[in-house]
């Protein structure tokens, strides 16, 4: 079960609140201080992305951030609503086989500046899934985290 | 936090340079913002830039398209855009990104508008 799940209408204002609320969860849920800077960075690439392809495609439902803290990691979700559009993230960042499952209807993917987002994610996150299907894209980030020490 | 701009003209060897100094966070909400600013220096004929981002909090590739776009209009008309960053987590986005080639980054304002080259 998801730790924080969070819904915002596809506006670039919003982008930052999804970036200080990833981060206070992440800082919570053991993720190193060293990396958050990285965690907050690579949420934000997901989320303007996210935010810019329902835009430009007039999808009106909002973008989801899932955050989920396990035992040993941390991962993020960051889901569109964009059908097929995870298709160029999955290429861009080298996931075999992820044209494969996207549906055929033409998709107005973003711009050079999309790429560069995900060029930014793939540099910081080593662990990094994109999945597409009919109801959209999603990229899943994971971090390890370090168990905390328990207090007395 | 938002993102502050302020702009001044500085004599340097070869020539009249325009720092833009930024604060804030240039992210997706940001970023037209300096995309303005930027377009309206160049279209008033301030084409030899130092954009200072030493007040900088938080960069994203929204910004970075924004500098890679101004970099363009001022090679339009042989100009210059050079950078002054110092900040270990911003010049990580222009290393992981490949701009650290694109972009002359310095590490002080006096040190962007003496450059010659």
């Amino acid at each position: 079960m998801a730790t924080v799940e969070l819904r915002f209408s596809a506006q670039p204002e919003h982008v930052r609140t999804a970036r200080l609320v990833a981060a206070a969860v992440a800082r919570r849920a053991g993720v190193d201080e060293a990396v958050l800077d990285e965690v907050r960075l690579a949420v934000g690439e997901a989320c303007s992305r996210a935010v810019g392809l329902h835009r430009s495609n007039g999808v009106l439902t909002p973008v989801r951030v899932v955050l989920t803290e396990e035992e040993k990691s941390f991962s993020i979700e960051v889901g569109d609503e964009v059908p097929g559009a995870g298709v160029a993230a999955a290429d861009a960042v080298g996931v075999p086989g992820a044209r494969d499952e996207a549906p055929a209807e033409e998709f107005d993917d973003a711009d050079g500046e999309d790429e560069m987002g995900l060029a930014v994610i793939r540099g910081l996150v080593d662990d990094v899934e994109v999945r597409a299907g009919e109801e959209g894209g999603v990229i899943r980030m994971t971090w390890p985290t370090t168990p905390a020490v328990a207090l007395p | 936090m938002d993102l502050s701009l302020s702009t001044r003209n500085v004599s340097g060897p070869s020539g009249d340079r325009t720092v833009v100094e930024v604060g804030g966070e240039i992210d997706v909400y940001t970023a037209p913002k300096l995309r303005e600013q930027l377009v309206e220096l160049v279209n008033d004929g301030s084409y030899h830039l130092v954009v200072d981002m030493e007040g900088v909090d938080f960069l994203d590739s929204t910004g970075l398209g924004v500098l890679v776009g101004g970099l363009k209009r001022v090679r339009a008309h042989e100009g210059s855009l050079r950078l002054v960053c110092n900040q270990e987590r911003i010049l990580k986005i222009f290393r992981i990104t490949g701009l650290t080639k694109v972009f002359p980054i310095h590490t002080s304002v006096d040190e962007a508008v003496n450059a010659t080259d």
